[in-house]
């Protein structure tokens, strides 16, 4: 691997020389072929997979609009039977889930899937089938369970799905299960993707674009993916816990039996609250890529904003307790809670003077996507300022579950997400379309929304201050209440009418096509308004600053005239340029999966297993699960590619076109998973305290428990299982084939780990535990459910490796398959362990 | 779509029109006044900020070449963004604090403790006299003036929160946990309340009122709550009590000195009570009558049956004996 000479660019000498040989654009475009007609849905390109994405975002948001509307119709008036109770409650249940979970994460994942290859200077992200099966799964998972309300079975108990009311015994239909599995599904395709946008964004970035240089759109994707991986985990390990609960009777949130409903809320809160950042961040990094285009200069104060990006990512992980002011909880607690809610502010605050700053050092084009952003200063500012009045905790006292809330946390989502993707689309559409959206009715459509949204929800602060609470069906005429309602109605009617303008508009304007797009009509700086194919740039260039088109006149043509790196397929094969992390220097020649059909079924059967699971067609389900494996198996075995001769990029740059370990792009995509899995862990080790602190008279005085025998084979099993582990990775490293010795190792091993897992539950059963008994038997039960779900995805990786071994697609230098065990093997043997001092150790300890 | 009448709801709220009956903003007692006031500085210094940042957006954008050079400059970022919310946020924090403190701080000892737990949709509620004897009541808190009180909230079932904003902020109502929330009010009055906490099907519908009354007043009415009830008057109520008792409606619903069901609301003074239904129908014979023979249709899924057994002098007996019961 050779180091390029950046004072030879300089002096105009580009990586690759003109005239670019023959038919080499060819074979690139034909590397990147799109599968032709119906096949299209087995396309894993970013920008197919980005625009399906968009679409079906977008598709939740009008869906969940029109709920919202049917919301307002109800409230128009007092005492209105427009709606049935029961018709309501489902619907705003539907609304806040749908937009959330349906709409708001996914159309940002959207917009990070369709921009960042291109704005990164890559080719694809990283991996295109994981993107592809995360959008399919979200499709099929999002449509099923919205078609819930159809037939009248869709959750009812609010979006945050607080047991007991959500608990078996006063929910006892089927609508809680289609939330919790339904959404929990969702989640997982929602960390799909995190993990492919964290590989990508430090990864696969044009060499030279080092951390410093990177447009904040990526940085705030970085930040956003980091807090998906953190924050999901614990709703994921909140809905597994419930749905326990509802089917199995484990009493996790059950008062009489130990059991706790704020341990739900504690969960649901610690990913509830960075969800609000999680979706303000990267539609705040759409604005802070837009103000600099529309103004004509740098943005000011960069890195004091990737320092507030980073420092609201940590802060909003402290201030979930601002949701609880209400419980009870005790004073000191919420001192702290509350200072680090008001904190939050700062970082935001950081990011409204940059705006302004960059608006002032230059001259604001007046388009429709600065209106968006105009309007979305206003009402993010006016929302930022109510939290701070929230954060206040006598003040929450009142307003807490009241309109207020409603209004503060749309000025905060509809004001700090949608108008700045609104602001996206009238940016970035010409990047990708034959023609841009008009401006003409963009205005009217802003006009529309602004108004609409003001009119619809700053009477809100009032309804709520003046006594009205959330989540009523109806109310009574006569205290005050009447009119502020129907204004805020009439206002929802105005918002509709702008979307409904701009759904016009995009029938009429948008045409996504391969060549002939508008390209960069906004003379913006960076790469994504390069002249763009569908697997990107032509050639890749070599990035100086932070907005490479304005600093390096002429680029776009050298770009696409092929001299930059990478002009064409070097291989043969899809193909992007692995760069470290921090300075973005070339390491290696990542090959890329094409179209195909195993992701996509795998993740129609994953759905199907979920859907069908939660109707309690236990049968059919089990067979998709086992199908879903069988697919994801059939993905998995084209990846992996044997290394190639070392390929010339230009300017003197050869790279090799295979590395294994921490190099390896997988190495890094199965480090971010073990993140998921241990904060999924973590989660579980806090309910566990948790309720030891709210009932600890259940847990066992002395733990009589199970016999220690039992305890003392799962440790033994533990360590011959390492054993195993350490002698595989001794056995696969040096050179040449693997032996039949790795393979009887890497087989053997994975069983030692499950008979170590599968001991410890038989123990506590043998000795008399049962799950139904309190929270802290649960718990117990739950920890071992844990382990197995690790362990089982170690076995399945096991025999997949040594099938592998079997034909020769494994050895000692291709060995990625390898590399991705021995990390979650490792991982699983940890959390087994820490699961046994956990439940054994801990209550010897306090007993 | 059926843009239907408007159905009984607090249709017949008795106060004036638009009375502030259940509002923040009408503070009637004193923590409810500390939220107010401090609310009002809120929204005076929201406003200010407000005002403020769109000053320097509408220079940034129009402004001549030197406040927009000064705008423009990072230090511009560094104290618009940092510095001044430092400072107002540490300002605000302490007198937030600080409030805190002085409305948990359990300074006198309340001169009355209300039980009051939450049921899916109604409020039970229990007088904890000096005695150490316990008044059963449902749906209408009685409260005297001047005194701080002291509600113990729990739950029966899912978690409801209770909150009177005249008399000041919420707390919830968990299954499990016992939240204590002390008040006063200051005048004679009535202030409107209403579950806060999304607790499923008719939520809506679960309010209530505090009645405040000057404390010999209310020191009379409890003792009279205490006593049983007395015999009813006349043949019909006497029809209407012997109707209650062959019917089961005491196996739910206890009546002083003639039945001890707990499932439901205490009816032993149930007609003294401005509301039916956790203030939902107003009380007289009509909306007694209805409640027993449709109540599903008032408050879909409540826990009563609908008794449509009676024939409708039956009704009109028993509406009339708990009617007498005051």
């Amino acid at each position: 691997m050779t180091r390029p000479d950046d004072v030879a660019l300089e002096g105009a000498s580009y990586p690759n020389p003109l005239p670019r040989p023959e038919g080499e654009f060819e074979r690139l475009a034909r590397a990147w072929e799109l599968p032709k007609g119906w096949r299209i849905v087995t396309a894993v390109n970013n920008t197919v997979i980005g625009y399906f994405y968009v679409a079906t975002a977008f598709l939740f948001f009008l869906l969940a609009g029109i709920l919202a509307l049917l919301i307002r119709l109800q409230l128009a008036v007092p005492g209105n039977a427009f709606l049935s109770q029961e018709t309501y409650n489902q619907i705003f249940t539907m609304h806040g889930t749908v937009m959330m979970f349906l709409f708001a994460v996914p159309a940002v994942e959207a917009a990070g899937v369709l921009l960042l290859p291109q704005m990164l200077g890559a080719r694809d992200l990283p991996f295109p089938r994981l993107g592809a099966f995360a959008f399919w799964a979200y499709l099929v998972g999002g449509l099923v369970f919205f078609s819930t309300l159809f037939f009248g079975v869709a959750p009812s108990g609010g979006w945050f799905m607080y047991p007991p009311l959500t608990g078996a015994r006063f929910s006892p239909d089927v609508g809680a299960d289609w939330w919790l599995l339904g959404i929990g599904f969702i989640e997982i395709s929602a960390i799909a993707g995190a993990i492919e946008i964290i590989v990508g964004v430090l990864r696969t970035r044009a060499p030279g674009m080092t951390l410093a240089r990177m447009p904040i759109f990526a940085w705030t994707m970085l930040v956003f993916a980091g807090m998906i991986v953190f924050a999901f985990p614990a709703v994921i390990l909140a809905t597994i816990l419930l749905e326990l609960e509802r089917a199995f009777d484990w009493p996790f949130f059950i008062a009489e039996r130990g059991g706790d409903p704020l341990l739900w809320q504690h969960l649901f809160w610690f990913f509830g609250h960075p969800e609000v950042y999680i979706i303000f961040l990267p539609a705040a990094g759409m604005v802070s890529m837009i103000v600099p285009t529309m103004a004509g200069v740098p943005l000011v104060g960069y890195r004091l904003i990737v320092i507030a990006l980073i420092a609201i990512g940590f802060l909003s992980f402290g201030l979930w307790v601002h949701h609880m002011f209400t419980t009870g909880i005790p004073p000191l607690s919420l001192g702290f809670f509350s200072a680090a809610s008001m904190m939050v502010a700062v970082p935001s605050g950081i990011q409204v003077f940059a705006w302004i700053a960059t608006i002032a050092a230059g001259r604001l084009k007046v388009t429709a996507a600065s209106l968006f952003v105009l309007g979305f200063l206003v009402i993010f500012t006016i929302g930022g300022l109510t939290g701070v009045m929230v954060a206040l905790v006598p003040f929450d006292r009142q307003v807490h579950d009241t309109y207020f809330i409603v209004a503060h946390l749309h000025y905060v989502l509809f004001g700090g997400m949608v108008f700045p993707l609104f602001a996206a689309f009238y940016y970035w559409v010409p990047a990708f379309s034959r023609r841009p959206l008009s401006e003409a009715w963009g205005r009217w459509v802003f006009a529309l929304l602004f108004a609409g949204f003001n009119i619809a929800f700053l009477p809100m602060h009032v309804t709520g201050l003046i006594g009205m609470p959330r989540r009523v069906y109806t109310y009574p005429g006569g205290i005050g209440w009447d009119g502020l309602n129907l204004v805020s109605t009439a206002g929802a009617f105005l918002v509709a009418a702008g979307v409904l303008i701009f759904l016009i508009d995009l029938a009429r304007n948008l045409r996504p096509v391969e060549t002939g797009r508008a390209g960069d009509i906004w003379r913006a700086g960076t790469l994504e308004w390069l002249p763009n194919h569908n697997f990107a740039a032509r050639s890749v260039p070599r990035v100086t600053s932070r907005e490479p088109l304005w600093e390096q006149p002429g680029l776009a043509r050298d770009v696409e005239a092929g001299r930059y790196y990478l002009p064409g397929s070097a291989t043969g094969a899809r193909e992007t340029i692995v760069t470290s992390a921090i300075e973005a220097e070339p390491q290696y020649l990542m090959r890329l999966t094409g179209p195909g059909w195993a992701h996509v079924l795998a993740a129609v059967l994953t759905a199907a297993f979920f859907l069908l699971l939660t109707v309690k067609l236990v049968t059919p389900a089990v067979i998709c699960g086992l199908l879903a494996i069988v697919a994801i198996m059939a993905w998995m075995w084209e990846s992996d590619p044997p290394a190639t001769k070392p390929v010339d990029i230009g300017g003197g740059i050869t790279l090799p076109t295979y590395l294994s370990g921490p190099l390896s792009h997988s190495w890094w995509a199965m480090i971010v998973l073990m993140l998921v899995a241990a904060a999924l862990y973590l989660s579980f080790v806090f309910a566990y305290l948790y309720l030891w602190t709210v009932g600890p008279q259940h847990w066992p005085p002395v733990a009589p428990g199970p016999t220690s025998g039992g305890l003392w084979a799962s440790i033994l099993l533990l360590c011959l299982s390492a054993a195993t582990l350490l002698t595989a990775c001794r056995a696969m490293a040096g050179a040449g084939p693997a032996g039949r010795g790795s393979a009887l190792m890497i087989a053997v091993g994975p069983l030692l780990l499950g008979a170590a897992v599968g001991l410890d539950p038989w123990s506590h059963w043998q000795a008399g535990l049962r799950p139904e008994i309190n929270g802290h038997a649960a718990l117990v039960y739950a920890n071992a459910l844990l382990q197995t779900q690790v362990t089982a995805a170690v076995v399945v990786m096991a025999g997949f490796a040594v099938a592998r071994l079997a034909v020769g697609r494994l050895d000692r230098r291709r060995r990625v398959v390898f590399d991705n065990l021995a990390l979650l093997w490792g991982y699983a043997l940890a959390q087994a362990a820490l699961g046994l001092v956990l439940t054994h150790g801990f209550p010897r300890l306090v007993g | 779509m059926r843009w239907s009448r408007p159905v009984s709801i607090g249709a017949s709220v008795p106060l004036a029109a638009c009375s502030p009956i259940q509002s923040a903003l009408a503070p009637r007692g004193p923590e409810a006044e500390d939220i107010a006031v401090l609310t009002w500085v809120l929204v005076a210094g929201a406003a200010g900020i407000l005002f403020i940042v769109m000053i320097a957006l509408g220079l940034a954008l129009w402004g001549g070449p030197r406040s927009r050079a000064i705008l423009a400059h990072v230090n511009a970022v560094r104290i618009g963004g940092i510095a001044f919310p430092l400072v107002t946020l540490t300002i605000l924090l302490t007198y937030g604090l600080w409030l805190t403190r002085s409305h948990s701080a359990a300074g006198e000892q309340p001169a009355l403790r209300i039980e009051v737990t939450g049921e899916q949709w109604w409020w039970r509620i229990g007088y904890l006299r000096a005695d150490g004897t316990r008044v059963a009541e449902a749906n209408e808190i009685r409260i005297p003036t001047g005194r701080q009180v002291e509600f113990v909230l729990t739950s029966g079932d899912v978690i409801h929160s209770f909150w009177v904003p005249s008399l000041g902020g919420k707390l919830d109502m968990i299954p499990g946990r016992t939240n204590r929330l002390t008040l006063m009010a200051q005048r004679p009055g009535i202030y409107r309340g209403q579950c806060a906490e999304y607790c499923g099907g008719p939520h809506a519908l679960m309010a209530l009122e505090v009645v405040a009354m000057p404390p010999e007043d209310f020191a009379v009415w409890l003792d009279a709550a205490s006593a049983p009830r007395p015999e009813p008057s006349d043949a019909t109520m006497r029809k209407g009590r012997d109707l209650f008792l062959a019917s089961g409606c005491g196996a739910c619903h206890a009546v002083r000195g003639t039945s001890s069901g707990t499932v439901g609301p205490d009816l032993s003074r149930v007609g003294g009570r401005r509301f039916l239904a956790a203030a939902l129908l107003a009380n007289d014979e009509a909306g007694l009558a209805r409640f027993i023979s449709n109540g599903q249709a008032l408050k879909p899924g409540n826990q009563m049956p609908p008794f449509r057994i009676f024939s409708q002098p039956e009704l009109a007996a028993l509406a009339a004996y708990l009617a007498s019961l005051k």
